[in-house]
């Protein structure tokens, strides 16, 4: 249900654009999205084949982009990606540690005909 | 055909975070201050706000907006029986409250007879983290039953909080929790935030919690 919501945001965003642009169509639509934001792109993809027929998106091709989130060990300085479970760091087992980044889901750019 | 690539750069969300901000400042106006409590299902989020709206009125004056996926009134009705106006918010099968959501219902409160708006989110632990509502803090109540693990698997919930409350520190002697290794996925997420320990059931620690919440309150008075 959570992506169902964003992506209308993406159509409506597209479409927005869309117009400004006089396209005839969107071609492509880049997103970001951050490992921690919780977005899964294949619900994405999903509402989008359902939302996007009989609109100017609908041959747009979606382009997913992760970002993931970096986790630095307070203790010995390593740097590692967030992969599934926040885990302590590989190399000394310290659980002293920050994560940064990985919040973001961006639309980034988009491609129309004219 | 001529294409032509156009950047945006934008958050997918920020029509609701608009809204949220919008929504935030209304509040301020009126000198009210607003908390977002999110936790999973059975925490015990209905039970600690009884308990916190009873540490802080008479002397705050108090309101609850009960998000729930159905038209169920159970929670609403609990805060209504302590004599606290609630609005009950159906967001309609969806998973999280949003800032649309949060704003209409805010429309049947009288805003200018209130210190403070609580607003109780669905039960989850992944979705309501997205989505901003436009309340001055985000918390979330964890509970002992659930395990220590938590922050290791759904950290997102944990990143834009400003207080974690631990709910059923009673059940310590009979759970398994770790709460060092709870403590620190939860730091390593969130280093500045506000930790209480509180059982809902026996009172404890909820004068702490009542009282740094009292705090934040009287600052926007």
């Amino acid at each position: 249900m959570h992506e169902l919501a964003v992506t209308e945001e993406i159509l409506r965003k597209a479409e927005e654009i869309a117009e400004q642009e006089q396209a005839n169509k969107v071609t492509e639509i880049y997103l970001e999205i951050g490992k921690l934001s919780g977005i899964i792109d294949e619900s994405v993809q999903f509402y989008w084949d359902a939302l996007c027929k009989n609109t100017v998106c609908a041959e747009a091709n979606l382009h997913f982009k992760a970002v993931p989130a970096r986790i630095h060990c307070e203790d010995c300085g390593n740097e590692y990606e967030l992969e599934h479970d926040l885990i302590p760091c590989p190399a000394c087992s310290s659980m002293n540690i920050k994560v940064s980044d990985g919040d973001e889901f961006i639309l980034k750019s988009i491609e129309v005909e004219k | 055909m001529p294409t032509k690539r156009i950047e945006i750069v934008q958050d997918i969300l920020t029509v609701n975070d608009q809204i949220a901000e919008e929504t935030n400042r209304l509040l301020h106006s009126k000198h009210i201050f607003s908390v977002n409590i999110m936790a999973s299902p059975g925490a015990g989020k209905t039970s600690v706000i009884l308990r916190t709206l009873q540490e802080l009125t008479p002397e705050i004056k108090c309101a609850v907006l009960e998000g729930d996926t159905a038209p169920v009134t159970i929670d609403a009705e609990k805060v209504s029986g302590i004599g606290i106006p609630a609005i009950q918010i159906n967001t309609g099968g969806d998973c999280h409250l949003n800032a649309n959501l949060v704003r209409k219902g805010m429309q049947s409160l009288d805003l200018n007879a209130l210190d403070f708006i609580l607003v109780e989110n669905v039960g989850n632990l992944i979705c309501p983290a997205s989505w901003k509502l436009g309340t001055d803090i985000n918390v979330v109540i964890a509970s002992i039953p659930e395990g220590d693990d938590k922050p290791y698997k759904y950290p997102n919930i944990y990143r834009g909080i400003q207080a974690l409350v631990l709910n059923k520190v009673d059940l310590k002697p009979y759970v398994d929790f770790n709460l060092s290794y709870f403590k620190a996925g939860i730091l390593a997420l969130n280093p500045d935030v506000q930790f209480f320990e509180v059982s809902a059931k026996t009172g404890e620690g909820i004068t702490d919690w009542a009282a740094w919440l009292k705090k934040q309150i009287k600052e926007v008075e």
